[in-house]
């Protein structure tokens, strides 16, 4: 059953069914995320927002099989990558690209940019060298980089934006279909994250990719995704088509989250007491619905019964039994 | 008219590393009156972080301070070791970013309030203890008994913010320097400690200095703003003022790179071109000139002065500030 | 449109001051000393020195002199020779035998450390075994069963050095492989061979240089405490260690027999040091960043 296929007239690239990943913890079990089902189709960019702990980075980690789920099944372009193992996955691997959040750190300290970028050709095994630097020096200047001054360089002596674009680069010279995009640019300054997402931006325009786009910054959620998935402790509470979640969200924690982002603008006055609590520890979270432990509409229903994703009068999804809304 | 608590006069700091004499804080001037707060606003390197260290005489040992740092009236260069360590928590308090790092892990939270209320302020043990616990009620900790026998690593990062916060107000300290205090925390919880913080500001009519790189966070809390770039300070207003009529590109250009959550997605953001500048390498000119539209030869050349021509409250350094009409931006 | 950044500027061109070169006087000084009494060792035959083994029953312990330039031991061979083709065993076995850990000690941390799960377990535990074995036991039992000699003893002393090697690389490797480029390389379809070769060995091979640097003086110590005790090489090919053993009887009388071995020893093992260590404070990729 695909939730949200109101949205998706076609087969969707990814198709993410009931995904669980759960592992020991000094004897407990840390639940990180808990059957999560989702769909993004091709061409279009999920956002997926959420508060640390909540599980998005592991979902997306989870997605390219680097971290086996514990349970659920992950469907990309027809092929099911929770069944592929050995070689056949690192075949597959080529289609589907990942950026992560330390550019810096992506990147080994010892290798020079050139050979780095160079990397993912020589392991599907282009062997004609003439061939591969033509490559490296078309991605290389498509992401803003001038080949003939980085080449031989070391990570080392760029900042993070640069990096990040290396790590960009890296990614889209296989021309992936889709890319996961960890945070890309939390680690950045603001004036470089701007850059960063505008090359994203173009990228995808330009090699025709599908994002999966992972942050915790909502205002930078919005200005690249056509929808938002908002997860909150291994659950997602809603899902829908961005300037609707935004304008009218369904779900009390997406609300939260809205009110508590610090706006650049001094006469709006920040709401005081908005949120409650912390969240709990994914080692014990809480019965039923787990944001009822801040929730101010949570009741006795809450307690008892997990709440499913189930479509709202806007077309958006939500996984609460009292939805905002429906007053 | 009273006198500033805090008096900032052409502080420089420089630092020696092997590609050169580095100039982190370019002859900065700042005052803060008590019960004021403070923003600092900037990227990395724009030398906000060793502003604060020289505010607090913390500036690592090979770093050179010049300029003059007064401190209710006390020169604080003057000081011996002994006075400044007796002003750190009754007069002049900090929380930093990192509150696993501020916080010692081997000791306990209670070990760590107590052992400052009796440095300082000559508690008894049990006095003490009885205060620690209103102390982290106070910031919010719920349970505070079991907090003091729990160790920093037994909490979450929030909660360890919060008793970061609870030490540095133990002492009633008259300036808190707040060093990015929420940078490494969730949005709904920075809400909360930025709440707290101001809740706990306008209660004991404390002074503070809120550093930080979100202009977001300074834009609901603060009275005045302070925006730096290389080492200097290009702006520096009332909040409102700031933000409604701002003179410097730099700023105009870093609220603009911020996406809005009033735009429509995919949005393309208007984007500062170029890097912040290699503090070993000052440009003779203006250092926000290469990533500038507006400059020309001028600012190329000379550097422009902090002033306030039109005296309404405004400093700004730029030889062609924006209009203050068409400035309304950015909102 | 994306705002792009051609690189052009000088500002991105900034001077990595390449390994900033501890240019203080004792590292060159010890590369020269590892140089010279290298070269000596290597050369030695060509030489214009004296045998080592010649006997000159009428110049017993004779101080240094135009003929002897560092005299002669107890039984009339010249020093300086001895001392030459000493070093040759010396180097030798102080060489080759940490290759062996290094090789395979390397090999097997850097793989543990990758793989982990039962692997890692049982390359650990195998380890820390041969870790256990007293050292001299262990080379007293294996000369005596195969013999005296340079091979049997690198072999001995080589393998004693793996577990040591396999430490290094196995904890090196483990604070690397949860790194993101190692995740990165993964994602990318890269198979395990490469990675391992690829991405880990070229940040593992400078510490593991390092600590082979400080092994081969580890070594040659080792290798004249058996000598010492006269398990190592057997005479009359001389060696540093039994060198100093020999000239433990004429202390008294001409106490340069004892102490000429001693001292090249000496020197070798701290110029060796001294490099290993430089190596070990250049291992850092990164000048500090501010």
């Amino acid at each position: 059953m695909m939730p949200d296929s109101a949205a998706m007239p076609v087969a969707p690239l990814l198709s993410v069914e009931r995904l669980t990943v759960e592992y020991p913890v000094a004897g407990r079990i840390l639940s990180a995320v808990s059957d999560v089902s989702l769909s993004v189709g091709r061409g279009e960019t999920l956002g997926l927002v959420g508060e640390s702990g909540c599980g998005k980075s592991t979902l997306g980690r989870a997605v390219l099989q680097l971290r086996r789920p514990t349970a659920g099944k992950v469907m990309f372009d027809g092929t099911e990558l929770t069944a592929l193992g050995g070689e056949a996955l690192r075949l597959m691997r080529r289609r589907l690209q990942l950026i992560f959040q330390d550019p810096i750190a992506s990147l080994n300290p010892r290798r020079p940019i050139g050979d780095i970028v160079a990397e993912p050709l020589i392991i599907i095994g282009i062997t004609d060298r003439a061939e591969r630097e033509r490559r490296v020096r078309d991605v290389l200047t498509a992401v803003g980089l001038d080949p003939d001054l980085v080449w031989r360089r070391l990570p080392h002596e760029f900042s993070g934006g640069q990096c990040q674009r290396v790590c960009i680069a890296r990614a889209l010279i296989l021309e992936p279909e889709l890319v996961i995009c960890d945070e890309p640019v939390s680690a950045l300054d603001v004036s470089i994250r701007a850059q960063i997402l505008n090359l994203l931006e173009e990228m995808k325009r330009r090699y025709g990719l599908t994002l999966l786009f992972i942050a915790h910054d909502l205002a930078v959620v919005k200005a690249v995704s056509d929808r938002i998935a908002v997860m909150y402790l291994g659950r997602l509470c809603e899902i829908g088509p961005t300037e609707q979640v935004f304008g009218s969200p369904a779900h009390p924690y997406t609300a939260l989250l809205l009110e508590a982002i610090p706006l650049p603008d001094p006469t709006i006055v920040p709401a005081t007491n908005v949120a409650v609590g912390e969240p709990p520890s994914p080692l014990d979270p809480p019965s039923g619905c787990r944001f009822r432990t801040r929730c101010p509409r949570a009741d006795a229903l809450c307690a008892e019964k997990i709440p499913i994703l189930r479509p709202t009068a806007d077309g958006q999804l939500v996984a609460c039994h009292h939805p905002l809304t429906e007053g | 008219m009273t006198s500033p608590l805090l008096s900032l006069e052409a502080v420089s700091v420089e630092l020696p590393t092997p590609r050169g004499m580095l100039r982190a804080v370019d002859k900065v001037d700042l005052n803060l009156m008590p019960g004021r707060t403070l923003g600092i606003v900037g990227e990395s390197g724009c030398g906000k972080t060793m502003l604060s260290r020289a505010i607090l005489q913390l500036l690592p040992k090979r770093a050179q301070l010049s300029g003059r740092v007064t401190f209710d009236g006390r020169d604080l260069a003057t000081l011996s070791a002994e006075v400044l360590r007796r002003l750190r928590g009754p007069e002049l308090a900090v929380v930093f970013q990192d509150p696993m790092t501020s916080l010692n892990p081997v000791l306990t939270i209670g070990t760590q309030l107590v052992e400052t209320l009796q440095a300082h302020l000559g508690m008894g043990g049990a006095t003490a203890i009885r205060r620690s616990v209103e102390l982290l009620a106070a910031v919010g900790i719920p349970a505070p008994e079991q907090r003091l026998r729990q160790y920093p690593h037994q909490l979450s990062g929030g909660m360890r913010q919060r008793v970061a916060i609870a030490i540095a107000l133990s002492c009633e300290p008259k300036l808190l320097v707040a060093d990015e205090p929420t940078t490494a925390l969730d949005v709904t919880v920075q809400a909360q400690i930025l709440d707290l913080l101001a809740r706990e500001q306008k209660r004991r009519h404390m002074s503070m200095i809120l550093i930080t790189h979100d202009l977001g966070v300074v834009a609901g809390r603060t009275d005045e703003v302070a925006v730096m770039y290389a080492g200097r300070v290009v702006e520096r207003a009332p909040t409102s003022r700031l933000f409604g009529h701002m003179r410097m590109p730099y700023t105009e250009a870093l609220l603009a790179a911020i996406p809005k959550l009033e735009s429509p997605p995919h949005t393309p953001l208007p984007a500062i071109a170029g890097r912040p500048p290699d503090p070993t390498r000052p440009l003779p000119g203006c250092s926000f000139a290469p990533r500038c539209r507006y400059a020309d030869e001028q600012c190329r050349q000379a550097k422009p002065p902090l002033v306030d021509p039109d005296r309404c409250g405004g400093l700004y350094a730029c030889w062609h500030p924006l209009a203050p009409q068409a400035a309304a931006m950015g909102i | 449109m994306a705002v792009l950044e051609i690189e052009g500027d000088t500002a991105l061109v900034s001077p990595v001051p390449s390994r900033r070169r501890r240019t203080n006087g004792l590292f060159v000084a010890a590369l020269v000393w590892i140089a010279l009494i290298g070269l000596a060792a290597i050369l030695a035959d060509v030489l214009p020195i004296m045998s080592p083994t010649d006997m000159d029953m009428l110049g017993k312990r004779e101080p240094p002199s135009a003929e002897h330039l560092l005299g002669t031991d107890q039984l009339g061979r010249d020093m300086l020779s001895r001392l030459i083709y000493g070093a040759r065993i010396s180097l030798t076995v102080g060489l080759l035998a940490p290759v062996i850990g290094l090789v395979v000690g390397g090999a097997l941390g850097m793989i543990a450390g990758y793989l982990g799960g039962r692997f890692e377990a049982l390359t650990v535990g195998a380890v820390d075994v041969l870790l256990a074995f007293p050292p001299l036991v262990f080379a007293l039992a294996v000369t005596a069963y195969l013999g005296q000699s340079v091979f049997n003893l690198t072999l001995v002393i080589g393998v004693l050095g793996i577990p040591a090697f396999t430490r290094v690389a196995r904890a090196t490797t483990l604070s690397l492989t949860q790194r993101e480029f190692v995740v990165a390389a993964c994602t990318l379809g890269a198979t395990h061979t490469r990675i391992l070769l690829r991405e880990l060995l070229p940040n593992v091979m400078l510490p593991l240089l390092a600590f082979f640097l400080l092994a081969v003086a580890v070594t040659i110590v080792v290798e004249g405490a058996l000598s010492f005790l006269g398990l190592g090489v057997p005479p009359p090919a001389p060696s540093w260690g039994s060198m100093i053993g020999e000239g433990r009887e004429s202390l008294d009388i001409a106490p340069w027999l004892a102490f000429l071995p001693a001292g090249f020893m000496f020197v070798t093992v701290l110029a060796f040091n001294i490099v290993g260590d430089t190596l070990r404070a250049l291992t850092d990729p990164r000048p500090g960043a501010l």
